[in-house]
This record gives C-alpha cells, structure tokens and sequence, in this order.
C-alpha cells in the first residue's frame, strides 16, 4: 500500500468529514441554544440538494444552485421553526423527536411527490472539475479539495460569528442562561428563528455540495442525520468545536477504515474473507469509535460534565 | 464519649476559584442532633452531597460507622445506613403518599427484583410504609396523589421515606422550609423524639428549631466550620455574631 | 381506572372479533392485516416498557425487532438449504420450529439490550436518543455488509415456520399464536407495572436521585426494563418475519425504530393498552390512506403533528378522559 494512497484516503476522509461537520453544527448549536434535538435536519439537508438540482437544471449555474440551496433551506428552516418547532422548546425530548420525526415523513413523501421517485443528478461544475496535482506528485480531484476549504471555511465563519459578533455574545448568553437573554430586551424568538435558519442553511448547503459527488434523492439526508448525531455525541453537545473534532474523527474513521480494515484482515486470513469481515467491522467502527468515546467520557469530549 | 456514627475529615471541594468546602471536619454522636447552620452560599448543599455521595471530595474522607464511605455512591451509603431527606421535595408526583413510602421501604429490603406478585400486596413492605406514615401524620392520606399534597404534607411524606429506611443516621436538609409556625413546631417536637432512634445532622435556616433542638451546633461560613459547640457556646461566641448571627439581627 | 380497564378489554375483543368475523367471512388478507396489527402492537408494548415505564426513549428498537427477525431468517435459513449452522466448534441444523425460535429470538434481543443499554444509559436525554438511534444504523449497516444472509436482499423463508399441534400456514391459526402472545405479554405487563420492580422502575423515571437515596440503582432498574423491553420487541420481530416469511436490513431501519414510538405515543404512552390501540390505527391507517395516495406519509406526518402539538396521552388518552367525564 502505497503512500499515496493513503493520503488520497485521509483526504477523502477528511473531505467527508467536514461535510459531516456541516450537518452537526447546526444540530449542536439548535441543542446548545434551544434544548431542541431536531430530526428534521436530514430533511434540509435533502431539501438543500433537490433545491440546487432544480435550479441547476433550469440555469446551468452552479453558483446560482449553491445560492439556492442555501436560500430554500434557510426558508424551509425559517418556516419549519415559525410553525411547529417553536411550540417544542418547552416540550420534553419525546414530542420533539415525534414532531420532528412527523416533519421527516412531510418533508420525504412530499419532495417525492413534488420530485417522482427517480434520483436527479447534479453535475461538478466545469471550473472545478478534473484532478489537481499536489506536492509529492499526488492527483486529485480539485472539486474535494474545494469542498475541505469550504468546510473549513464555514467553521471559521461559525467561529467568527459566535466569538466575535453580536449575534454570537447573544447565543453564548443564550446557552448558559435563556432567561437572562429575554432579560437583556433581546427578542429571544426571532434569534431562535435566525438560529433555526442558519443551522438549515448548513445543512442545505451540505446536501448540494454532496449532491454532486452522489445522486439527489429523498431519504439521501437521514443516513447523513444519524452520523452527525453520532459526531456530536462523540465531540459532545452543544459545543462546536466538539462537533467540528467529532466530525473529522468519524469521517477519517469511516473512510480509513473501509480502506484499511480489509487490508488488515488479509494479514490474518484468506482474501475474501477478510474483504467480507473487514467491510463488516468497517461498517461497524465509527459506533465502536463512538462506544469508546462512551465509557471514556459519557458526555463527549468536549460536553460538559453532567 | 462514645464513637461518632459519622464524621467527616476535612472535606475540601473547588469549582473553578470557588472553594465551597475548605477542609470540614465535624461529626455527629449517637442520640445527638447536630445542626449546621450558615448563611446562604456558606456551602451546606455541597457538604450535604459529599457526605450523601452525590459529590466526590477532592480531599478529605466519610467515615459512617466507623467504615469510610468516601469511595460509595449515594444508593450504597443508603444501604449502609444513611437516611436522607431533600430540601426541595424528591418524591415521584405521579404516585400516590403510599407508593412512595413503599418505595423506601423496598430499597430497605434489599429487594427489587421482583417482578410479579403486586407491590402494594407486600405485607411486611406495606405495614412498615404505613408504619412511618401513620408516625408523619399522612395516615389519611395513603392514596392520595403526591401531586396534590399540600407543601407541608409533602414536606412530611419526605420524612416518612427516611423513616422506612430505618436509617442509623438521618441528614435532613432544611425540614422546616417552607413550613408554616405551627408545622414547624409540630416538626421540632417529632425530631426531639427521633434523635432517639438514630442522630441527625440537621442543616436549617430556622433559628429557633435549630436552638430548641440541636445539643451541638456548627458554623459554617465561606465553607469553613468557623465554630462548633453547644447552643450557648455559639450564641456567646463573638466570631460567630461576627461571621453571621449579627447579620440576622 | 375501571373505564380503562373495560377499555383494555374492548380493544381485544374487538381485534379477536375482526380475525372471526374474517375467518367466517372467508377473507384472508384481513386476518393477515389483522395480524400484522397485533405483530407490531406486540412490538409497541415491548418498547412501552422502556418508554412508558420507564422513561426511556429509544429510537433504536428495530434492532431487537431485527435481531428477532433474523434468528428467525437465520435458523430457517440453514433448514432450507441444508446447511449446517456453524458456531465456532458448535455445529447445528438450525430450526423451523416456533418455540425454539422465539426463544432464541428473545436471548439474542436481551443480550443486545445489555450491551446497548449499558453504554447508552451512561447517559440521558437527548444523548440517549441520539446513541440508541446510532446503534440501529450500525445493526442496519451490518445487516447489508453480511452477504451469507442475503446482505441488502435479504432473505426469504419459503415456509412458515411450524407450532407443536398447529398448522401455521391458516392465517387464522397463525393470527391465533401472535394474539395470544400478545394477550400473554399485556398480562405480564400489567404485573410488571404493579410489581416491586414496576413500582421502583416508576419512581427511577420520575425522581432518580429519590430511587439512589432509599439504596437502590436506577442504571440497573432502567437496565433491566431496557432488557426486558428489548427481548419482548425481539419476539415480535421473530413473528413479524414469520408473517411475511421474509426478513431484510429494513427490519433494523430507523424508519421502523421511529414508527414504533409513534404506535406508542398515538395510542398513549405509560397505558398498558395503548400501544395496541396506536398499532390497530397505524395498520388502519396504512391500509385506508394508502389505498387512496401512495402518499399517506405525508397525512400520517399532519395527524402525528396534531397529536403532539394539541392531544397529549394519544387516542387512548382522549377516550378514557372523555369516559371518566361522562362517568
């Protein structure tokens, strides 16, 4: 195995775990702030990319998509928390995971009612399509490349946003104490609703940008849902820094993992058993990472103690 | 003198810059009522938790019969003998005064896997629920839902679960709070009586239950013990008046 | 409490009721419809016992349903195709016979509680949710990577599994054995919630430090309700893939772990009965809006959405409000 190879994997886990991170930061900030455990996130994730190959379709921009994807998540968002999630902020955890997972059945059955049943595809744009070559003589593709910097990008915009901004003074109050925010004459509905949005914009934008490399279709957002869940609980809630260490943690794991594992097992036996037993162990390995993590520290990494 | 049922040696815990215990040591004597008292923020809630078990010390240890306690958690030092009562009432609402009694009376048995054979048919477990209730004063009130007790009544079903628990030593965080003059007293008379059957390390505001009752007394203030002694001694005590008597007036 | 009762009874008869009047009336698929009801209402009270008692919402259950689903796959598997089930030195035949599934069925499911619960309930809250969430998505994950069992496929048993004394392919005999396991599971339920352990297990989901405070453990009472909860989803999960002779990943999917919470809630969490009643209105209402648009879900979502924002205590809750009213 090759040194390359394995660089061109921990890029590709890398790459994969941003886009995790995407997800779980809104997520984590919802909870931080709100006390709301959201499953509806998949579903921005899914309406993010259905909004950005619709437009794509019809304009042939790709910039326009991203804009648009960022756009009809933050209003799906936007709307979602208008309408339904704000009669849950009081509510124990069962009636947001029900009110959310209820959303979950709207949002799928009514895209695909809206969209058919069949995966619409969305393609790289000319610009940032093809292989670049990196230092060491390593090609690969500019496009994964772009979606690492835009990952990071968007986590130093998040940092940004919470440590320098006024917006951001408003959530750190916000999370240690939701009375002394109303307190403070700060129209604590509308920074839920701006909160809400923000974190479906991620999201949204997460799906277009995944969009590309996989196929756009209904139910693409909750397998993307659960593994943010599992970052988050690995980095632990409400923090995001936890969520961005949980997320590189759990794409590395995952995509060295299925490359290596399998390798691993041929030390020890016959090739094809050794594909069939790693890629199961593979499967496997960011939920054993996460049970780790789990009787390390119950409360993640970077969570408070309880 | 006779051997303490508990003492602690020099508790210490920090959050951050705070230090809400600085070093506590003091003990309770069979058939004693000692009362800790303070001001608000002294740190009597942690001291309470250290020796129930819901906080580690970061130095200092627990010793309950002689055994050291430090390493248990809370459920542990119940078995071994500790009987505990909250200051804000702990009791499961939904249920009814009965099944919460019941309820101390199974820990005191020992034996909750049981999973058919109806609770509340439990002869023994029953009779000794009814028992301390009977004692509190709630025998009218057995299938009454929690949620609708008065304040005061739930402050006596808090005391009727320690009682089940035969407890060899009760911590009774504030009893008199929120109680009225004449529960209050009524609650005084019952805890003179009860300091018979097992000591009781009493943390309190109420001066005057605290000064009927307790046969020592402790100061704590910024988690320090700053004075302990008989009623007389800590009223005469010029650093106590200092420190926080004198603040009350 | 009387009304309730009288309830409890009613919603019984009245599914025993549908299965005769079908048998008479010579219409299979609705005792098979009916059976499926009383299938997932078994499920539902399974996952009731963590949920309503004790307070614990997991959104992982399809892993003991899938658990139950593939010892059932499995054991027959090897029957089918005369291959020997190969344990490590151990060597058997595998088995097409109910008891001996459903037993396996409910130690494989336990043993998964154990694990699960273990870890999970190191915690609370939302990160108990999102834990037991995560581990339904590794048993899904690992279901598709296993090819000697089908891997995304699944796999398909062409017989139905034997009952001592029964002829199971007779709808009616089959919707017989799940009824009673279900009638069986509700009685001991019921016990369960009026036992020592119920009455400890209550107060652990209401005031845990109170349960920690009188000598006890609430991690290892909410443990055991987890287990026992666990195996009793299990055992539907085996009879589910009796059903349908045919088990696949999906039995483990998320989806089935959130609509097992919604059978429990549109019935009414922490009754005994309403599981069961929730189960018999998602059947119904899979089978009557799903005639009309292949959209149901879109409607399921609205009515769920409605029942959390305005009729907490389900359907159940609803009837036994307005019963005592009248009473």
């Amino acid at each position: 195995m090759s040194a390359i190879l394995i660089i061109e994997q921990i890029l590709n886990g890398l790459q994969f775990g941003v886009m995790l991170f995407l997800m779980a930061a809104g997520l984590t900030l919802i909870f931080g702030v709100m006390g709301l455990i959201n499953l509806a996130h998949g579903s921005f994730y899914m309406v993010g990319a259905f909004a950005a190959a619709a437009v794509a379709g019809v304009t042939g921009s790709f910039l326009l998509a991203l804009i648009a994807a960022l756009i009809v998540a933050a209003l799906a968002g936007a709307m979602v928390e208008m309408v339904v999630i704000r009669r849950l902020y009081a509510s124990d955890h069962l009636d947001q995971v029900l009110a959310t997972f209820a959303l979950i059945l709207i949002f799928s059955e009514g895209t695909r009612w809206i969209f058919g049943s069949f995966p619409l595809y969305l393609n790289t744009p000319a610009t940032l399509s093809g292989p670049v070559t990196l230092p060491g003589g390593i090609q690969y593709p500019l496009y994964r490349l772009a979606l690492i910097a835009v990952g990071l990008a968007v986590w130093g915009g998040l940092w940004w946003l919470i440590e320098r901004t006024r917006i951001g003074i408003q959530i750190r109050a916000g999370e240690n104490d939701r009375e002394m925010i109303a307190a403070l004459g700060i129209d604590i509905s509308r920074l839920y609703t701006l909160i809400f949005a923000l974190g479906a914009a991620l999201a949204g934008l997460a799906g277009a940008l995944v969009g590309t490399i996989q196929s756009v279709q209904v139910g693409m957002g909750e397998p993307v849902l659960i593994l943010a869940f599992v970052c988050i609980v690995i980095g632990g809630i409400g923090s995001i820094k936890g969520a961005f260490i949980g997320a590189i943690l759990v794409g590395l794991t995952s995509t060295l993992g299925g490359i290596f594992l399998p390798e691993l097992f041929k030390v020890f036996t016959d090739p094809a058993t050794a594909q069939a037993a790693g890629a199961s162990l593979a499967s496997m390995s960011i939920y054993i990472l996460m049970s780790l993590v789990l009787i390390w520290r119950p409360t993640g990494l970077f969570g408070a103690r309880a | 003198m006779a051997d303490p049922v508990l003492s602690t040696d020099g508790l210490t815990k920090r959050f951050g810059a705070l230090t809400a215990s600085d070093g506590i040591s003091l003990d309770v004597r069979p058939g004693e009522i000692h009362a800790v008292i303070g001001p608000n923020g002294a740190g009597k809630s942690t001291l309470i938790h250290q020796i129930c078990g819901g906080l580690r010390p970061d130095h200092g240890r627990v010793h309950l019969l002689g055994q050291d306690v430090t390493a248990l958690n809370t459920a542990a030092r119940a078995r071994a003998g500790l009987g505990r009562t909250f200051q804000i009432s702990a009791l499961a609402m939904e249920d009814s005064v009965l099944q919460n009694a019941m309820l101390g009376a199974l820990g005191r048995s020992g034996r909750p896997w049981r999973f058919f054979g109806r609770a509340l048919g439990d002869a023994d477990l029953r009779a000794r629920a009814e028992d301390c209730l009977a004692r509190v004063g709630l025998a009218d009130h057995l299938h009454a839902r929690t949620a609708t007790l008065s304040h005061g009544q739930r402050r006596q079903l808090e005391v009727a679960v320690a009682l089940t628990l035969e407890p060899r030593i009760f911590i009774m965080d504030e009893p008199m709070a929120g109680l009225g003059s004449d529960g209050s007293a009524k609650l005084t008379r019952f805890l003179d009586r009860l300091r018979e059957e097992a000591p009781i390390l009493l943390v309190e505001h109420d001066m005057d239950a605290v000064f009927a009752l307790a046969d020592r007394v402790s100061v704590l203030v910024y988690g320090r013990v700053i004075a302990t002694g008989t009623v007389a001694e800590i009223r005469s005590s010029a650093e106590v008046r200092e420190a926080y008597l004198g603040e009350e007036g | 409490m009387i009304a309730e009762r009288w309830l409890n009874l009613a919603v019984l008869a009245g599914l025993l009721g549908v299965a005769v009047w079908a048998r008479i009336a010579d219409q299979p698929f609705t005792i098979t419809l009916t059976t499926r009801a009383v299938i997932l209402a078994l499920a539902a009270v399974g996952l009731n016992i963590a949920l309503g008692l004790g307070g614990l919402v997991s959104l992982g259950h399809a892993v003991f349903f899938g658990l139950g689903g593939y010892a059932m796959g499995i054991l027959a598997f090897h029957v089918q195709t005369y291959t020997p089930l190969e344990i490590g030195p151990i060597s058997i035949a595998g088995s097409t016979s109910m008891p001996v599934i459903w037993l396996t069925a409910i130690a494989l499911s336990s043993l998964a509680a154990l694990g699960i619960g273990l870890l999970s309930l190191r915690t609370s809250g939302a990160y108990f949710i999102m834990i037991t969430l995560a581990f339904g998505q590794m048993f899904y994950y690992f279901a598709i990577s296993w090819n000697r069992y089908g891997g995304e496929d699944g796999l398909s048993i062409y017989v139905r599994n034997g009952f001592p004394g029964l002829n199971t392919l007779i709808p009616f005999q089959f919707f017989g054995i799940c009824f009673a396991l279900l009638c069986l599971v509700l009685l001991i339920g019921d016990r369960l919630a009026r036992s020592p352990f119920g009455l400890a297990l209550n107060a652990a989901r209401q005031v845990p430090v109170r349960v920690e405070t009188v000598g006890l453990s609430p991690f290892r009472l909410k443990l055991v309700a987890f287990v026992i909860s666990g195996a009793v989803t299990g055992l539907a999960g085996a009879l589910f893939a009796d059903l349908n002779r045919f088990v696949s990943p999906t039995m483990f999917s998320w989806q089935l772990s959130g609509e097992l919470i919604v059978l429990v809630i549109l019935g009414g969490v922490g009754r005994l009965i309403g599981p069961v009643v929730g189960a018999v209105l998602f059947v119904a209402l899979e089978h009557l809006l799903g005639g009309l648009t292949d959209h149901w879900h879109v409607f399921l979502g609205l009515i769920l959405l409605v029942i959390v924002l305005f009729a907490r205590g389900g359907i159940v809750g609803l009837l036994s409000r307005r019963r005592l009213g009248d009473g």
